[in-house]
């Protein structure tokens, strides 16, 4: 099947912005979801709201489009219900760790099989450009005018320490790695954690001075290295790509498997 | 193993939003936005498969038909 | 001894009463005076293969059943006040997305996180109106345990009918209270099962498009048909829509599908109303003492009588008026300032004639306090 099996055509072109990384996550998602081979019907995508939650309706699965930062608590209802089914999560960086944060971190801990990816654009893009948990320090954005006094967390090094039993991180720029990650994510029994650095030309990069789409692409090529590199050690400053855990934990639906079985004999 | 040859660049005007990704990015400078802001292959013949613009592009508007495989191929590895 | 024969809190006559119906998943965050319903839910629904989850909040909660739902189950969650504020925004979605649940709010004294372990009604109107937005919404509730059983299997067949979520709107006193109940036979109560769509694979399915007789078909969530489910304004294939027609019929299909079968929702009992001259209307515990009351001073001849409300919303508006026709008083027996009384006071001809009986101090109200404001009422002083 070629990628344009797997979208609705009849809603494109999509509604984001000329070079804006929502459409070349879906991209490469596409072509993870492709390369394993897997079934629409064994697909459910539930997003939240903004402009990373519009993805859900670009894509031929089972969809369900929630409410703001709940995505993975209505995905573990799903699973829960249904763990033959494969769930996908796509948030920005807003819905997942802004409103939705006490929902990631307890997915995480919870281990329930599903695919949790943060496509962290640094700022709430639906709204018209205001900061988001992510854009960090000293960043401008609508609420920040005088610059941002709010610090950032790190998606990994919070996704690791709740416990998610896959983590990875890449950005827009690297293609293939983000096809290749989000692949293994999606195959992981367990749940998944891939952040992607992605660039918001409109607000982010415009209200930071950091260029068009092309140039945020190049300034992740500049300034991300692979996990362990030597250009690390050079240059601390730079941020790990790769896939920093991927650990074999017991899974949740499969737990309460057990769980039944203890309290029918019980 | 046989460079896959270059059939077409099947580039969909409608989905193209002229953020100049594609032009940008090929390794061997074959794409090029017209008066329309729209992508089209400058130089097909210049064009060596490797599928960047198709894999690059954030309105899924490019697919590049190749004499081996189709869109679905993976790419050369190493590519990024 | 009958082995249907039980007596137990009406937190537990709850779940048994969901079980009953064949639900298979409950979600839930704890919180008193409701922890008994997911302590029981723990502890029977592994037992029948079912599915249990304590996830990180109540908003959590809602979202993970209406998921759940969404996949062909009957599920449920419960909450008290606080945890009930933080579910509106999932329930209007479930709303929207026409997705049917049970969400049971066993109801505590006062606003904010006020006398968690005492006894209010004060969640009425937040019951009705609490998410934004027009809408409609049923909302159930009960004064005895085994009408806490029947309204709860009730509450399923109706989500299930008109899918949206039913609120069971229970207090303190009737959940935590003990009474004898008799657990009906399977069968002995008719059951509401998921409309599923006869649609075949492959062949265009309209998810949101009702049938004639106002019901809308399903297809479960990872079936056949793939589709679209969202809480923006949607049109018949579930994908968003700004069109003014379609966000025009769509809250108009959400509203007319609930207040157009006010009466087929209603659910009332009633007392010694033929020949009455002083009506009580009230509903949950407060029932119980209203028609304390009513009896007792039937006993010495007086001409009181008892509508005791089940349905609380949609309204029953012709209902309460034709009882009420010939009153010479309505007094609302309540446990709040006078939630239901507006309500009351809308629906009769002469409004001036309801007085409200209540209490607001967490304390359960008594016949005592009742007598007293019929007392006033009456002229005969306090």
């Amino acid at each position: 099947m070629a990628i344009k099996d797997y979208i609705r055509e009849r809603f494109f072109p999509h509604i984001w912005c000329p070079g804006c990384g929502h459409g070349m996550v879906l991209n490469g998602l596409l072509r993870a979801i492709e390369k394993i081979g897997l079934d629409k019907n064994e697909i459910v995508m539930v997003s939240g709201i903004g402009c990373s939650a519009r993805i859900s309706g670009y894509v031929d699965f089972h969809t369900m489009h929630t409410i703001h930062g709940r995505a993975l608590a209505f995905a573990t209802g799903i699973k829960m219900s249904r763990p033959e089914l494969k769930l996908i999560v796509p948030m920005g960086d807003g819905d997942a760790l802004a409103i939705g944060g006490n929902h990631f971190i307890h997915a995480a801990r919870r281990n329930m099989d599903m695919t949790a990816i943060v496509i962290n654009n640094r700022v709430y893009g639906m709204t018209g450009g205001q900061f988001s948990p992510l854009s960090g320090y000293g960043t401008m954005s609508t609420t920040s005018p005088y610059s941002n006094i709010d610090h950032a967390f790190d998606v990994v090094e919070l996704s690791v320490a709740a416990g998610a039993s896959f983590v990875g991180r890449t950005t827009t720029y690297h293609a293939q790695q983000m096809a290749d990650i989000l692949g293994q994510a999606i195959i992981h029994k367990g749940f998944s954690v891939v952040e992607i650095m992605s660039q918001c030309p409109t607000y982010f990069g415009r209200k930071n001075r950091l260029g068009s789409a092309i140039d945020m692409l190049e300034h992740f090529k500049e300034n991300t290295t692979p996990i362990g590199s030597k250009a690390k050690q050079k240059n601390p400053d730079l941020i790990e790509r790769g896939i920093f855990v991927q650990k074999k934990i017991p899974e949740y639906c499969d737990e309460y498997k057990k769980i039944i079985e203890r309290a029918v004999k019980d | 193993m046989d460079e896959p040859k270059l059939k077409e660049h099947v580039i969909n005007r409608d989905w193209c939003k002229g953020c100049g990704i594609c032009v940008h990015f090929c390794p061997k400078k074959v794409l090029e936005l017209d008066d329309g802001d729209k992508a089209f292959a400058k130089r097909p013949e210049d064009c060596i498969c490797c599928k960047l613009c198709e894999f690059m592009c954030p309105d899924l508007a490019i697919e590049i038909i190749s004499s081996r495989g189709t869109a679905r191929r993976a790419p050369t590895k190493g590519l990024l | 001894m009958n082995e249907n024969l039980k007596f137990i809190q009406g937190n537990e006559v709850c779940v048994e009463a969901a079980l009953y119906t064949g639900l298979d998943f409950f979600a839930g965050y704890p919180i008193t005076p409701s922890t008994e319903i997911m302590e029981h839910m723990a502890k029977r629904l592994p037992k029948i293969g079912g599915k249990f989850l304590q996830m990180e909040d109540e908003i959590a909660s809602l979202c993970a059943i209406i998921g759940a739902s969404l996949t062909g189950h009957k599920v449920m969650t419960a909450t008290s006040g606080p945890g009930f504020s933080l579910m509106q925004e999932a329930l209007g979605y479930a709303i929207v997305a026409e997705i049917p649940c049970v969400i049971v709010n066993v109801q505590r004294g006062g606003s904010s996180t006020g006398i968690p372990t005492h006894v209010g009604q004060g969640d009425v109107m937040q019951a009705r109106w609490g998410t934004h937005g027009d809408h409609a919404i049923i909302v159930m509730t009960a004064s005895n345990h085994q009408d806490v059983f029947a309204i709860t299997v009730d509450a399923f067949n109706m989500a299930e009918t008109y899918r949206t979520p039913v609120i069971l709107l229970f207090d303190e006193v009737v959940g935590h209270m003990r009474e004898r109940i008799f657990i009906p036979k399977k069968g002995e109560i008719s059951l509401v099962e998921r409309l599923r769509t006869s649609v075949k694979r492959g062949v265009d399915f309209h998810p949101y498009l009702p049938r004639e007789d106002g019901r809308l078909p399903i297809s479960d969530f990872g079936g056949v048909h793939r589709y679209n489910v969202t809480g923006l304004v949607h049109d018949m294939w579930g994908f968003p829509s700004d069109n003014p027609k379609i966000a025009y019929g769509l809250v108009r299909h959400l509203v007319d599908k609930i207040q157009n079968n006010t009466d087929k929702i209603a659910r009332y009992k009633e007392y010694y109303l033929e020949d009455a001259k002083t009506i009580l209307i009230s509903y949950g515990s407060a029932a119980r003492s209203a028609l304390h009351v009513v009896e007792n001073r039937r006993g010495r001849g007086e001409k009181l009588g008892l509508l005791e409300l089940q349905t609380l919303w949609p309204f029953p508006h012709s209902l309460v008026q034709e009882k009420c026709a010939d009153a010479k008083y309505v007094v609302v027996v309540e446990m709040n300032t006078g939630q239901i009384l507006q309500s009351v006071k809308i629906c009769v001809d002469r409004p001036e004639r309801v007085f409200l009986a209540n209490r607001i101090d967490g304390v359960f109200i008594t016949p005592t306090d009742i007598r007293n404001i019929l007392r006033l009422i009456e002229g005969k002083g306090v």
